[in-house]
């Protein structure tokens, strides 16, 4: 080889560690896996960091190997190389180490496998359904559901369990450790369950932050942007979301809240009242009702209880518009429902262009009011 | 050579040998293999253009290059193109026209089989790049998780393409798997025992022998799909309690043993072109041999490792982690018999010598990220992500890649009597190297930094767009290098330089034992072997027999167009299911009977 490619080997390599060190600052990069914010995420990282360096050993020896033979071996005038067929003793060695190496790998690997699986006491239950595409997040024990920005307590085991409406989707959040797929799940016939209709991942967040995470399988025209962002808060502050998340009429504009006990505002009677009483916001949720959002969309307290899209109820806090696609502005939120497709490939929900600029901009204001 | 050809019993080959229709009634296994070769080499620069056009619109952030639905069809074909039209066809194109030199044989074993084989695999392969005239080329991913695969979530032709299109290429894999192991069984010449086939020989063999047990199971799951899509089954609906994991399994099956399928001819090329170049022979022969056969064994018991986020328990995750370490054994022994090889030779860096390094220090790279990728925890963070694609172009383009091109610049002067500039290869070679190095080692450090594959775009937030220049930049270098490939092909065709020495590399295999280029019936008599390295051992005894005069007529196939003729029938029966009708399909099986009837009962001499 010529001089110049023999500098070249070693440049690489220093090239290849520096591009290993200097990459992964976690605070510059949100989706890095490199700080790891829960036990989950430790032990991963800790299993992958002694997987490595066996592997980085088996691979200095190969390329290193390789260097020397390539110098110390090259053709010279008069060499003669001797006819050496094989050596059984070479073939033990190199089989017996790599196989000692192996067991080393897997001892520990299999112990953090199970480890995965294993249930902590008294998690805090959710579930995350993906759609097409977009989470939904469901809180069983305290009958909340929400979308796309999923709020969690720090310092509490959490039990994600993850199915999807359609297709197989995958969450990810890479700074709480990995990542299971999201299968669709198939139906309970005559009562019986199905063995299991969700997978699972076990963690507890250790200080709160805002985690970003998307979808990690393939599953459609707009798979890249099916993102999600987790809140976690401390416990009390958690506690707080989920009091405002359950408070009663909770979505409904405070002109059209009656007082407890009382029955609730019909819609005949939301669409009734003059626009020039009402708020912005307010006259937005009378485009709210007339332009049949809740054929797709749950805002709770109000009597809008579709389930085909993301519930809404507080999708004015949320980071973005449509999972990641548009940041959480008046204007944006107006563009977003006069014509979603435009802002997200194939997106399910249909466009509005039949609204006028004004309605969509009292329902856009109705939308990010919500908290 | 008039002598020659008088005792070539076969009429027909005293017709032309030249223009169209005797390439397309060939049955002549060189040319066959030269056309597997031509039309995989095509379709590498379809490939790679697919992979460019993905690059330019992943080189910055929220980038609008091209509209998600194009990028999703871009990956998906690239990904399909490179696996079913490039590095399955390819390795076919050197078992073609390699194995019965190296056996000592004058062809394969069913030479118009063979035939069906390429153009089945060429109506296919246009099949399924048709798709892009209709705006509807595949787009859910090579391996189409189910139910994203169904009516339902794809309506369009998309998916009725991939499934049939991939159809048609398994049945011309299959039949040349069936081609290679009879004919390595059957045709090897006197005292060629299989402890003394060349190593490229015997991994066609094991490869054979993967071939035609994994593609059936693809078969069958591409059948599922198509049913489910056109007669109404339900394998995978889950409202019909149908289940999408099951895809998952049946194509994982067949998808373990396919990347075994793709490099283990690039092991057998590498393993054949070292000692030409090295002047010393394999070292630990034995070994590779049993190496490769145990890979093909234990290959078929790893593949759950594709599903270590599907979630199947701990037990399982446990299984595969165990059996895909253990995989991992065989495989570093095959790395350190090379080592061992080249320990103690003189080795001259040649441009095939060069390839086989790269392929060695590469293929070990991607090695030992699949390691990574075979420990279940790690792996929740890695799968899906570019982590993934980083470890598999390693040893897809480090491995595979590099294997062929080594045995490109290793056999062309035998096949054409002309040398590949040894500048431009140097060239070739060395801008492989930056640009596949500059493409895929920045892959593993954005997929832990959170990108996940078949994205069409990221958010500028990740912080990721630096690196993703980086990769666009390294693709475009390592296009150069194909180029630099394919001036190196069209000038040595003008002016290279020329040779009709029957072993110009100094090499140890049979198939140098022939004129160069090889006369049509490869050797004047069939040679009886004595040793592992005929051509070290006994080169003038070799070609004293293999060239000159025939001591007897030989008699060859004779060339027909019952190949192409049935081929169209496959291709018209598999394409008109696209219908939706039971009885199209029919017209074409029909077709295929009266080629097949014909092709029975037609006189070979």
């Amino acid at each position: 080889m010529s001089s110049s490619g023999r500098k070249l080997i070693p440049a690489l390599a220093l090239a290849f560690v520096a591009a290993f060190a200097t990459g992964c600052a976690a605070e510059n990069y949100p989706q890095s896996i490199f700080d790891p914010v829960t036990d989950l995420a430790v032990r991963v990282n800790d299993l992958f960091a002694g997987v490595f360096w066996w592997t980085m050993l088996v691979l200095a020896v190969v390329w290193i190997g390789l260097v020397f033979i390539l110098i110390r071996y090259r053709d010279r005038p008069g060499a003669q190389p001797r006819k050496i067929y094989g050596s059984n003793i070479a073939e033990i060695l190199w089989t017996l180490g790599p196989a000692l190496i192996v067991i080393s790998i897997l001892v520990p690997t299999v112990r953090t496998i199970f480890y995965t699986y294993e249930r902590p006491e008294n998690p805090l239950l959710v579930e995350a359904v993906g759609h097409q595409w977009w989470w939904e997040f469901r809180y069983p024990e305290l009958g909340i559901t929400t979308a796309n920005q999923l709020y969690l307590p720090a310092g509490k085991p959490i039990e994600v369990r993850l199915s999807s409406s359609d297709v197989v989707h995958n969450w990810w959040v890479p700074a709480f450790g990995g990542k299971r797929y999201n299968h669709p799940v198939t139906p309970v016939v005559d009562g019986a369950p199905t063995k299991k209709d969700y997978n699972v991942l076990y963690f507890t967040v250790d200080r709160p932050g805002e985690y970003p995470g998307q979808c990690a399988e393939f599953c459609g025209t707009s798979h890249a942007l099916m993102r999600m962002l987790v809140v976690v808060q401390e416990p009390d502050e958690f506690e707080e979301w989920v009091e405002r998340q359950r408070a009663p009429q909770v979505g409904l504009p405070a002109e059209f809240r009656t007082a407890e006990g009382e029955a609730p505002v019909g819609m005949a009677e939301v669409l009734a009242r003059p626009a020039e009483e009402l708020s912005l916001e307010a006259q937005g949720y009378q485009v709210f009702v007339r332009a049949g959002c809740a054929a797709c969309h749950t805002i709770d307290g109000t009597s809008a209880v579709g389930v085909l899209g993301p519930n809404l109820t507080n999708v004015g806090a949320r980071w973005t518009i449509g999972a990641g696609v548009m940041s959480n502005t008046r204007e944006n939120m107006l563009s977003w429902v006069r014509n979603a497709p435009e802002h997200k490939p194939d997106v399910k929900m249909t466009p509005f262009t039949h609204l006028s600029d004004s309605e969509l901009d009292a329902l856009a204001a109705y939308l990010v009011s919500l908290k | 050579m008039a002598t020659a050809e008088a005792t070539i019993q076969t009429p027909a080959l005293a017709a032309p040998k030249t223009g169209i229709w005797s390439w397309i009634t060939t049955v002549d296994h060189k040319r066959i293999g030269i056309m597997y070769g031509v039309t995989a080499l095509f379709f590498f620069f379809v490939g790679g253009l697919e992979a460019l056009l993905i690059r330019i619109q992943l080189a910055k952030p929220e980038n609008a290059f091209v509209s998600a639905d194009v990028f999703n069809q871009l990956f998906t074909m690239h990904g399909t193109t490179m696996i079913f039209l490039v590095g399955m066809p390819i390795a076919v194109a050197f078992f073609n026209y390699l194995v019965p030199l190296q056996i000592g044989a004058r062809d394969v074993a069913f030479p118009r089989l063979n035939a069906l084989s390429y153009w089945i695999y060429l109506f296919g392969a246009l099949f399924l790049n048709a798709s892009f005239l209709l705006g509807a080329a595949p787009n859910v991913g090579w391996f189409g998780y189910a139910p994203l695969t169904m009516n339902e979530f794809s309506p369009g032709l998309n998916v009725d393409f991939w499934s049939i299109g991939i159809q048609i290429l398994g049945v011309a894999s299959i039949m040349g798997g069936v081609n290679f192991i009879t004919t390595i069984i059957n045709l090897r010449a006197p005292g060629m025992t299989f402890m003394r086939m060349p190593l490229f020989t015997w991994t066609t063999f094991v490869t054979s022998f993967l071939i035609i047990t994994a593609l059936p199971v693809l078969g069958i799951s591409l059948f599922f799909i198509t049913f489910d899509r056109f007669y109404g089954t339900q394998f995978f609906n889950p409202a019909a309690g149908g289940q999408s994991v099951l895809w998952q399994h049946l194509f994982w099956i067949f998808g373990h043993p396919e990347v075994y399928i793709l490099i283990l001819p690039a092991f057998g090329i590498v393993s054949d072109v070292i000692p030409a170049h090295t002047r010393k022979p394999l070292f630990g022969y034995a070994m590779m041999v049993y190496s490769s056969v145990l890979i093909g064994f234990i290959g078929w018991g790893v593949w759950a490792h594709h599903m270590f986020g599907t979630g199947m328990g701990p037990i399982a995750d446990a299984f595969f982690s165990i059996s895909t370490l253990i995989i991992a054994i065989p495989t570093g022994v095959k790395v350190f018999n090379w080592l061992a090889t080249m320990w103690g030779g003189a080795i001259r860096f040649t441009t095939p010598m060069l390839f086989c390094i790269g392929m060695v220090a590469f293929f070990t790279f991607g090695g030992i990220s699949g390691v990574h990728h075979g420990v279940p925890p790690a792996s929740l963070q890695q799968t899906d992500t570019y982590y993934v694609v980083a470890h598999f172009h390693y040893v897809l383009f480090g491995g595979l890649i590099m294997g062929i091109f080594a045995g490109l610049y290793h056999w062309w002067p035998k096949l054409t009597g002309r040398f590949l500039s040894e500048r431009l290869g140097k060239l070739n070679f060395w801008l492989f190297v930056i640009g596949m190095n500059m493409t895929f080692f920045p892959m593993h450090v954005v997929g832990l930094l959170g990108m996940p594959r078949r994205v069409f775009t990221y958010p500028a937030e990740l912080n990721l767009g630096h690196i993703n220049m980086i990769i666009t930049i390294g693709g475009f270098l390592t296009a150069l290098g194909a180029l630099v490939f394919a001036i190196n092909v069209i000038r040595t065709f003008r002016k290279g330089e020329r040779t009709t020495d029957p072993n110009p590399w100094g090499a140890h295999t049979l198939e140098w034992a022939t004129t160069t280029p090889p006369q049509v019936y490869n050797f004047a008599n069939l040679p009886v072997v004595r040793s592992r390295e005929p051509m070290w051992d006994h080169p003038e005894e070799m070609l004293a027999q293999t060239t000159g005069e025939p001591k007897a007529p030989i008699h060859l196939p004779p060339p027909s167009y019952w190949p192409i003729f049935t081929a169209v029938g496959v291709i018209l029966a598999m394409a008109l299911m696209m219908t939706g009708k039971w009885w199209p399909p029919l017209i074409g099986a029909a077709w295929v009977g009266i080629g097949i009837i014909n092709w029975a009962y037609e006189p070979i001499d």
